[in-house]
């Protein structure tokens, strides 16, 4: 047999490879003025994280390194969402650096970036392995991201959390991958959705019990990092002990991260046992109960929280739960709505942290009480606040209402695609009443911010580019509601690359 | 761009030019905001002008404008146009949002966000209205929620909070129903398209449950907006504790869009699903005029009294729209909506007025005011025979109309019957509160502070008892602007 050298197109990954470079670069900066970089490390790592999206947009799409590297549609989409979501992490995270993390700025930037080449990685893989180690590259540096504030019990417990259930759901996730290798005896996902598609017709089905386990295993794993319950113990913890500004990394970037990974090992390479037919093998209806789970779970417990990172936290696995619904409509619209849905959540978010992590700069609280009367003491930021919670909440003309039309359209389109997926109407359902509870939580923000009565609200410090973040958010959140087609354009071409075909 | 967007963004770019005013210049941001709303008003009752010289003798659409793709991959577009049912009521937001906002000129406390916000929800009015595409449609039905929100969470009464909250939760839980039943809709058309014209044209073509689901789901979004029993109890919190103007803009144009959505939308739609659910129909309707006449009667606040009779007065909307054959009776529904939006209106107007001075509402704390000031007293008794349907004005016209046609098609007479008991419970309730407040002795100790209506507040009501005397006089021109468009919606929904 002749052995064929696979092609090494290192152009392909030059994104990763620049990403890395500016990594190495601000921490040896850093060490290099011996820890006195003050914030122009901060723009440095900004400007790597610039110049990497700039060579991504110029590298295009193609496959390298054997089939182990994919600039596909889907890679190209998230890295996007992954840079950004880096960059706003690092933008709002001056306050932080200027006063709490001073000896160790260089490794604060330099873990968010190289998480993020983690992330790209995980983005460009259609292969088990290399997916594998693309997502321990991405959580392993945000073990010690969310421990940074060493002198602080929460964070230190947040980290020693996250590493451990971090740790836990890779063993969980690698097992599942294991019986998948063993069934398909290939770690390619494209060969592997053909090879267990045939190898289930072939036995008649009689894979039952060994496939039911790998994907409970996998389920479980990524359950794990997406917070879906009942694995999502460790987030409202782990969001509250670490550095805001690292939440919100947590909340948008390792959380697409973890969809990423979802999309390649369950959506694509299972891609067949979505079936009410393969029951019990069915994968559809378990992540129907895990996102129904997410968004009751979420939602309800969400308004009892008197600490607004808490409440981010709980309102994002109830997020998670709504992307999962865009997940289980195997169509056209389906994986494009899901990208769209993080895209939306990128500047929502984001944007939302950035004025918690502003308020925490200036007041030490991330309270909800500590919030009132700030549309007084500060109009522009309560206003910024304002607009992304009712864009969490899915109010028009936001980006984040167009993100859950687009889930729900979707899915209902599933829904009635064949007969069987009836329960697929009763989740939408479900999740537009979910999303009615979640109006009361953002709105009572809302409300301490602008009915309060405090004679001295707080106010807000002034922090040029923390304050830039919050405008970078608030443009897209109104932009890319107003004016979604590019976007959605764009990501529909993801769900056609992996050859979901318009009827 | 064409006069509908004009008529949504002139008040958007006030509502932007007002952010950027100081804001310790009271009288600057409140004349802008009268500007930037009296232009959307003389625009709209030009477009009544225009369109009953021009184009009231077709049901078509006019001044369209659209569809431009909006976003192509899902098949949304921006598409405005007006017809006989809508021009009407664009007139009524215009003119009452103008009166509303120099109603409001004793709004002291954060004049700017105030106005601002007033600017954005008049936008959104006027989209809802104008509005061809059902997500377009969505967008400005849901944009409305939050000024309206924040109008009466920060400017309201003592229970404020609660009211808004309450309001915009209640209201957001009846649109993802309408979401639902739009995506079902979108999905099941061939070729898929959100367009509401292609959707009524061509009647739905889905299997009689779907229809009838999306029919229920429909109903409860607009329903929770007329309101109709029993979706109504958001209604008395959010009316009692808006401040004035905004329970004038709630009354007068936000519950009117529950029922012009029902006739724009759903109505002609499911022609199927309406034949089956008439009867129910007219039965809540029925209920909400009696219990909404019979709670008025208990109230002590005065406010709360005027609250009330909207559910009763909405009541007569929903009887005739269950009468949808005839097309006496949706004209009836048409100017019930119309007459109500003037005389509840100007009701609230009124309250606020007493209120402003004597700082309480309670019915039983007056008596003998009309010695004091005695002009207050003609225009209040004036506004209080509109509504309970005195002849010569909109009141009697909307609700005789309402009887006569419903009285033919409706196959339960009785319900006409009972209907007739609502007015003279109507009667009975607005009577005793005139009596009660106006009559009798009069305590100079306690009200001998009082002063008579200023005259902005004289002019905020002026133009209101103008068209409720001309509508009650003269209605022939509204029946001429409307009637192709009411003949053309019920060959629809008698399909």
């Amino acid at each position: 047999m002749e052995f064929q050298l696979p092609e090494y197109s290192l152009r392909l990954m030059l994104p990763e490879i620049v990403l890395f470079l500016a990594a190495l670069a601000v921490m040896t900066f850093d060490i290099g003025t011996r820890r006195r970089s003050g914030a122009a490390v901060g723009y440095l790592a900004m400007g790597g994280l610039v110049l990497t999206g700039i060579v991504l947009a110029s590298t295009g799409y193609g496959r390298g390194f054997g089939n182990m590297f994919f600039n596909d549609p889907l890679a190209v989409f998230f890295k996007v969402i992954f840079i950004g979501a880096a960059f706003m992490a690092i933008g709002s995270s001056f306050g932080i650096t200027a006063t709490k993390v001073v000896n160790h700025r260089g490794e604060y930037f330099g873990l968010i970036m190289l998480s993020t080449v983690g992330m790209m990685f995980l983005a460009s893989s259609r292969e088990l392995l290399s997916l594998y180690i693309g997502l321990e590259l991405t959580t392993i540096p945000l073990f010690v991201l969310a421990a940074f504030f060493k002198d602080d019990k929460r964070s230190v417990e947040a980290g020693i959390k996250y590493l451990i259930v971090g740790a836990f759901s890779s063993a969980l996730l690698l097992f599942g991958i294991s019986y998948l290798y063993g069934l398909s005896g290939t770690t390619d996902l494209t060969q592997m959705q053909l090879a267990l598609a045939t190898k289930q017709l072939y036995t008649q089905g009689q894979m039952g019990a060994v496939l039911l386990l790998a994907i409970v295993a996998i389920l479980a794993g990524l359950g794990f990092k997406l917070a879906l319950p009942p694995f999502h113990q460790w987030v409202p913890d782990v969001y509250e002990g670490s550095p805001t500004p690292v939440t919100a990394f947590l909340s948008v970037g390792s959380k697409a991260a973890g969809i990423v990974a979802f999309i390649k090992i369950i959506v694509i390479g299972l891609f067949s046992f979505y079936e009410p037919l393969m029951a019990p093998n069915d994968w559809g209806i378990m992540v129907g109960v895990l996102a129904a789970a997410a968004m009751i779970l979420g939602n309800t417990v969400a308004i009892r929280q008197s600490n607004i990172k808490r409440m981010l936290a709980y309102s994002s696995i109830a997020h998670a739960g709504y992307v999962m619904v865009g997940m289980l409509a195997l169509n056209e619209l389906g994986l494009a709505s899901v990208a769209f849905y993080m895209f939306a959540y990128l500047f929502t978010n984001m944007g939302a942290f950035a004025v918690v992590t502003l308020f925490e700069d200036r007041t030490g609280s991330c309270e909800i009480s500590a919030y009132d009367g700030l549309a007084r003491s500060s109009p522009f930021v309560a206003l910024s606040l304002t607009v992304f919670l009712l864009s969490l909440t899915g109010i028009p003309p936001l980006a984040g209402f167009v993100g859950k039309y687009y889930v729900f359209a979707a899915a209902i389109k599933h829904a009635g695609s064949q007969a069987g997926l009836g329960w697929l109407y009763w989740l939408v359902g479900l999740a537009l009443l979910t999303s009615v509870f979640a109006l009361y939580y953002y709105a009572n923000v809302i409300k301490v911010m602008y009915f309060g009565k405090s004679p001295d609200p707080a106010g807000m410090s002034f922090n040029p580019p923390a304050l830039a973040m919050i405008v970078i958010g608030l443009v897209g959140v109104v932009l890319f509601g107003l004016y979604p087609g590019p976007i959605i354009e764009f990501a529909s071409h993801i769900p056609l690359s992996y050859g979901f075909l318009v009827p | 761009m064409g006069i509908l967007s004009q008529l949504i963004f002139i008040p958007l770019l006030g509502m932007i030019v007002v952010m950027f005013l100081p804001k310790q210049n009271k009288w600057a941001i409140r004349w802008t905001t009268t500007f930037f709303a009296a232009i959307p008003c003389v625009q709209s009752l030009w477009l009544l002008w225009d369109y009953f010289y021009n184009y009231s003798g077709s049901y078509l659409m006019a001044y369209v404008e659209g569809p431009y793709e909006w976003v192509p991959s899902l098949n949304v577009q921006y598409f405005l146009g007006v017809d006989g049912i809508s021009v009407p009521l664009l007139a009524l937001t215009g003119l009452l949002t103008l009166v509303s906002v120099v109603a409001s000129f004793n709004i002291e406390n954060r004049v700017k966000e105030y106005f601002a916000f007033f600017l954005l929800l008049e936008a959104g009015m006027m989209g809802v209205f104008v509005a061809l595409d059902f997500f377009l449609f969505y967008v400005f039905w849901e944009i409305m929620l939050v000024p309206m929100y924040f109008l009466i969470g920060v400017w309201g009464g003592p229970r404020k909070e609660y009211a808004a909250i309450k309001f915009f939760l209640y209201t957001l839980f009846g649109s993802i129903f309408m979401l639902v039943a739009i995506l079902i809709l979108y999905f099941t058309s061939e070729p898929h398209t959100l367009s509401i014209l292609e959707h009524v044209q061509n009647g739905s073509t889905l299997p009689y449950t779907l229809q009838m689901v999306c029919f229920i789901f429909f109903f409860i979004a607009f329903a929770i907006k007329v309101p109709v029993w029993p979706f109504h109890t958001w209604l008395p919190d959010a009316h009692v504790e808006a401040p004035t103007a905004v329970s004038v803009i709630l009354a007068a144009v936000l519950l009117k869009m529950g029922t012009y959505a029902m006739l724009r939308i759903s109505w002609p739609m499911f022609p199927a699903a309406l034949r089956d659910c008439a009867f129910y129909i007219a039965l809540l309707g029925l209920i909400g005029i009696i219990y909404g006449a019979l709670v008025s009667m208990a109230q002590k606040d005065l406010k709360k009294l005027v609250a009330y009779s909207s559910v009763s007065h909405m009541g007569f909307c929903m009887l005739a729209l269950a009468a949808y054959t005839s097309e006496q009776a949706i004209a009836g529904c048409m100017y019930q909506m119309i007459s109500h939006g003037l005389l509840t209106g100007a009701l609230f107007l009124l309250v606020g007025v007493i209120y402003d001075r004597a700082h309480t509402r309670e019915i039983a704390a007056f008596g003998g005011l009309g010695s004091k000031i005695p002009v207050y007293t003609a225009i209040m008794v004036f506004f209080a025979m509109g509504s309970l349907g005195l002849p010569g004005m909109s009141g009697f016209v909307s609700e005789f109309m309402i009887f006569v046609g419903s009285f033919g098609v409706l196959a339960q007479k009785w319900m006409v019957g009972i209907a007739v008991v609502g007015v003279l419970l109507g009667a009975a309730y607005l009577l005793r509160m005139v009596q009660r407040i106006f009559l009798g002795p009069f305590d100079e100790a306690k009200w001998g502070f009082l002063t008579e209506i200023n005259v902005r507040e004289t002019l905020t009501v002026a133009p209101l008892m103008v068209l409720t005397l001309w509508i009650g006089i003269y209605p022939k021109p509204l029946n001429v602007l409307m009637s192709e468009t009411l003949q053309h919606l019920i060959t629809l929904m008698a399909r």
